[in-house]
């Protein structure tokens, strides 16, 4: 199927591999790439391996990558493919996914490069066959999913915004559709009003998406210092007690090499616990290798420190690692006497975990850097869904726009159907029948 | 059995649908013959009297381009004439006319009667002849057959029609017309299944018992305002409408006789459009609402009848009287003739393929409220194409198909055909995904270039449309190569014009984005060519609203590669194992002519989709 749309996704299992891939496929996939990286790329040669790195719209960098490019036809898909290889962390990968998506991109439908790859004639009939099964087995089970995850009360906050949409948009059409009946007039303020109380739901979902990607999936917590601190004790100490929950993220397995635990209700995914469990012989010398790689990837740092000894120049470069970064410092052993210079400290809690000393205000730590985070929160569940309710937003803002340039409703409604069209993909429901339903249920009609 | 004549095409009905049929038909070379149960009752307007209005003016205005008959004979015979929907978007702007439904009627006469290849003969016909799947022709009351290659069925409401005015039911058609009852035997017997609609029109008054004085009066607007792109003089007004409200008083009376409803009561069976409610069902359906209003419409230059917009009835008549006389200027009112309902048999419109002609029988065609549509604008369209195609069919070229994101003709037969009807079906700027391009403005624009090709454009019509397209096309390039600075000269010119004054050199193009410039005042300033004030205007929309234009002409590109992803006639969905088995029924029973269609589907997911563009790219 010749198309111009361009996908783009996370093509590696989400989950602590050291390298994240991000596929984009279509026509225009280099040109997107091209647009978020700091080198060339339509005039890069096909097949070679490109250093650069990743940028936002601000121009900061957001990791360091290497770009593959696969021309058409020869790729999997048959179309112009990019690979962006960068560091597993998933939070880079989905911050690089999402930038795809400004770039031009649309989010991958379940299956669909396979689906292209069929499409463009690069598998032959049995393997057409399994795909065949494929497209429809995904996408119904996807379908479930998302079923079940719209059941809840996110569904029902959505479905609200929707209607709330609908009844502006079906006031408009009313107006237009029916002109000599007796209907109230569109008032530019409250239409504006009403639209921007929609603009700021939907915003609450997207504030959300980090506190829902941490319900999911765990925040990415590293347990760091040097050897013979006592990780592994704290390790143990977290994963014993009841308050360890431990779920599966969908489509990964887990590993040795991380673990969960839950600290009032949010759960923290502990990574390279293999780490720390063997950085705690003492006779492992790279420990400060180790604590660097573990920190750059995560998103809360547990940075331990012996409280019972001098600090040490290990320690010193374990501060500097941390510095700016969302941490915890701990001084650990506290049952013994007391022989750090806290000074080097601007915060600080003592903890034993032997006698229990300290473990609250800890726990009490963990949850003030991790802010509120709570089942009952508004959120969305992936980076697809978080797309659709960005553009959504984008079309709302527009509508706004629209309607101070006072050009006539009808753009107003080209605008707020466009943002009705995306939620409706959320939600599964149609919106031409629905327009129509509406004026005829809100308003009298007939001249 | 007695052949009295032998056609290309034979056209059943003679309203708004079947005339643009079979004058199409003839146009096209094809042997036709009109039939109509009256002769007097040709382009019969029974509801009101009136043409146009938000998409349905649109309606007009495509038929126009495409060749057909309603927007000239309407231009030349209505009395009234309004644009609607001025400052809500250029694109959903309508015209909306009052016409004179006898004068309307015999220039729509007159025009048939003139009509080379074209008889026009009364007659009801009772049968419709198929041999093996195919059309042959169809049997009068008279016992005569008529022989055709192609069949359109154009028979309105009068399909076993039944009239309900309270407690008085009996059978007939509108206006005190016959009814066909054996013709819907006939269908049935073909297999063809059918619904059962309902509709209803107002009483009409006598305009010497009414108070003008008590009303609203309501005005025609001035300057150039027509349906065709022929027609070259103002709009012609003659006559005024008024506006007066319903109170608690009328609403009371109404609900004291809720139970004298007929549709309220059970006695109609029929499914009622929801945009059309009689006033009966607006008071059970809104009861908070204080007042409704009606317009009260000539329904003539030459009659005292005016037509009570919006009172809808088909209660008792001395109901319809007591209510009547509650309302403001209509105290003393004399009823003429009754509000009715109608109830009549039509056809699911999902045995029809957008070529309008039935998927089981070869060359049988049907268009208008015989289809589950409603209004004269939607029965024309459909008329026109159905004429279109079966003379495509006689003449052996390809059928004109319209697309949805070219015409309010494609979204209406697209969605009868791909979606069905659940109501009578009205058309609707809301139904239209692509509307800024469908636009009264540029109708000719888009469709025109098809009645060229085909056939259907008078010389006249093609050169007036050439003519344009090069004025236009002229324009752009001026507008688009001329180069202005920033001079005291130009700047001065400018502001005489009321224009702001430039900063930097710049295309006339970029003006032409500014609110209120328009070509005109650019051309005094820079002795550009003068142009049509019709080519004019198509220039300034394609600049003022480019980005939003292009937009959604990207939008609608994209939406157009799915209709023309065909799929094969003989395809069995059974066959695709991976189909859902809901999707296999409907595929099965809607046989869509492309994918974009069946994708329009209701119970087709985008997952069936997708297995349906891998089966066809792979196994056929």
């Amino acid at each position: 199927m010749k198309t111009e749309d361009t996908i783009s996704a996370i093509s590696t299992a989400l989950g602590t591999a050291g390298v994240g891939i991000i596929r984009l496929s279509g026509e225009n996939s280099i040109a997107i790439a091209e647009k978020i990286f700091d080198r060339p790329l339509l005039t890069a040669p096909d097949r070679k391996i490109i250093f650069g790195h990743i940028k936002n719209s601000a121009g900061e960098i957001v990791d360091e990558v290497l770009v593959l490019i696969m021309r058409a036809p020869k790729s999997y898909t048959r179309e112009n493919v990019v690979e962006i290889q960068c560091h597993g962390g998933t939070e880079v990968l989905r911050e690089i996914l999402s930038l795809t998506f400004q770039a031009g991109a649309r989010p991958a439908e379940r299956g669909e490069f396979t689906k292209r790859a069929f499409l463009n004639g690069r598998l032959d009939l049995t393997q057409a066959q399994a795909v065949l099964d494929v497209i429809q087995a995904k996408t119904s089970t996807a379908l479930s999913v998302a079923q079940n995850q719209l059941a809840g009360k996110t569904s029902k906050k959505i479905r609200a915004i929707r209607t709330e949409i609908l009844g502006v948009l079906a006031h408009i059409e009313a107006l237009i559709d029916f002109p000599e009946d007796d209907l109230d007039d569109a008032i530019t303020a409250d239409l504006d009003a009403k639209i921007s109380a929609q603009i700021d739901a939907v915003k609450i979902f997207l504030a959300n998406q980090r506190s829902g990607k941490i319900l999911r999936e765990g925040l990415e917590t590293a347990i760091i210092g040097k050897p013979n601190v006592g990780k592994s004790s704290l390790l143990n100490f977290l994963a014993e007690t009841d308050r360890a929950i431990v779920t599966d993220i969908p489509g990964t397995t887990r590993d040795s090499i991380e673990e969960f635990v839950s600290i009032r209700g949010v759960p923290l995914k502990i990574i390279d616990t293999a780490g720390i469990r063997s950085s705690d012989n003492p006779v492992e010398k790279i420990g400060i290798e180790r604590a660097k790689n573990c920190a750059s990837r995560a998103e809360l740092i547990l940075a331990l420190f012996d409280g019972s000894r001098e600090i040490s120049a290990e320690d010193l470069e374990i501060l500097r690692l941390i510095d700016g970064r969302s941490a915890i410092i701990l001084l650990t052993k506290a049952d013994l006497p007391r022989v750090i210079d806290t000074a080097q400290f601007e915060n600080f809690t003592a903890i034993s975990v032997k006698t229990g000393a300290g473990v609250e205000d800890f726990l009490d730590a963990i949850a003030e850097k991790v802010g509120s985070v709570n089942a009952e929160m508004n959120f969305v569940r992936d980076e697809r869904e978080a797309d659709l309710l960005r553009r959504a937003v984008e079309n709302l803002e527009e509508a706004r726009v629209t309607l101070a340039k006072n050009i006539g409703i009808d753009f107003v409604a080209i605008d707020l159907r466009a943002a009705l069209e995306l939620l409706s993909e959320l939600t599964g429901e149609s919106v031409t029948e629905d327009v129509i339903n509406e004026i005829f249920s809100k308003f009298c009609i007939g001249k | 059995m007695f052949v009295a004549g032998k056609y290309d095409v034979i056209v059943i009905g003679a309203g708004h649908a079947g005339i643009e049929a079979g004058l199409a038909a003839a146009r096209l070379g094809c042997k036709t013959l009109l039939t109509t149960l009256s002769l007097e009752n040709l382009a019969m307007m029974p509801c009101n009297p009136s043409i146009g209005g938000s998409a349905k003016g649109h309606l007009v205005r495509e038929v126009d381009a495409l060749g057909g008959q309603m927007g000239i004979v309407a231009d030349q015979t209505c009395i009234q004439f309004r644009t609607l929907n001025t400052g809500k978007g250029f694109a959903v702007q309508a015209l909306r006319a009052q016409a004179d439904k006898k004068i309307y009627q015999a220039a729509m006469k007159k025009v048939c009667e003139n009509t080379d290849n074209l008889d026009l003969k009364q007659l009801l016909i009772e049968n419709i002849l198929v041999e093996r799947n195919k059309i042959v022709g169809v049997t009068a009351e008279t016992g005569e057959t008529f022989l055709a290659s192609a069949v359109i069925l154009a028979s309105g409401t009068y399909l076993s029609g039944r009239i309900i005015i309270g407690e008085s039911i009996f059978d007939g058609g509108p206006n005190g017309q016959r009814a066909a009852v054996k013709l819907s035997t006939a269908l049935k017997n073909l297999g063809v299944k059918l619904m059962r609609f309902k509709t209803g029109t107002p009483a009409r008054v006598d305009a010497r018992t009414l108070d003008f004085s008590k009303m609203e009066i309501q005005r025609g607007d001035s300057g150039m305002q027509n349906f065709s792109f022929l027609t070259e003089t103002p709009a012609n007004n003659q006559v005024c409408c008024y506006l007066t409200y319903t109170n608690e008083r009328t609403h009371e009376i109404l609900r004291r006789n809720l139970h004298r409803a007929p549709m309220a009561n059970g006695i109609i069976e029929g499914v009622g459009p929801r945009y059309c409610p009689s006033i009966e069902s607006k008071i059970i359906r809104f009861p908070d609402k204080e007042r409704h209003q009606l317009f009260l419409e000539p329904e003539g230059l030459n009659t005292q009848e005016f037509y009570v917009q919006g009172m809808s009835t088909s209660m008792p008549a001395d109901v319809q009287i007591e209510f009547l006389h509650t309302i403001p200027g209509l105290e003393n009112a004399k009823i003429m003739r009754h509000g009715y309902a109608i109830e009549y048999d039509c056809l699911d419109p999902l045995q029809l393929k957008p070529t309008l002609e039935f998927k089981s029988i070869a060359g049988f065609f049907s268009a208008g409220q015989s289809n589950g549509s409603s209004g004269y604008e939607e029965a024309a369209a459909q008329g026109l194409i159905a004429g279109i195609n079966a003379a495509a069919l006689v003449k052996n070229f390809p059928p004109l198909i319209l697309k949805r994101s070219e015409s309010y003709i494609g979204v209406l037969i697209d969605d009868l055909v791909t979606k069905g009807t659940a109501e009578p079906y009205r058309m609707m700027t809301s139904r239209a995904e692509y509307r800024l391009l469908l636009r009264q403005d540029n109708a000719d624009i888009r469709l025109t270039p098809y009645a060229i090709d085909i056939g259907l454009a008078s010389v006249e019509r093609a050169e007036k449309f050439n003519r344009k397209l090069a004025e236009i096309s002229a324009a752009n390039k001026i507008l688009t190569e001329t180069k202005i600075t920033p001079s005291a000269e130009v700047n001065a010119r400018l502001a005489a014009a009321g224009i702001a004054e430039i900063k930097n050199s710049l295309p006339l193009a970029e003006l032409m984005r500014r609110p209120n410039v328009t070509y005109e005042k650019l051309r005094d300033i820079f002795s550009l060519p003068e142009i049509s004030a019709a080519a004019a205007s198509q220039v300034e929309i394609s600049f003022f609203y480019e980005g939003y234009i292009k937009k959604q002409a990207e939008l609608a590109a994209k939406l157009d590669r799915l209709e023309n992803k065909i799929i094969p006639e003989n395809i069995n969905y059974h066959a695709i194992q991976n189909l859902r088995v809901e999707a296999r029924e409907k595929l099965s029973e809607i046989r869509p002519r492309s994918i974009g269609q069946a994708a329009r589907i209701s119970g087709v997911s985008p997952a069936d989709i997708s297995v349906l563009v891998v089966y066809l790219e792979t196994f056929s």
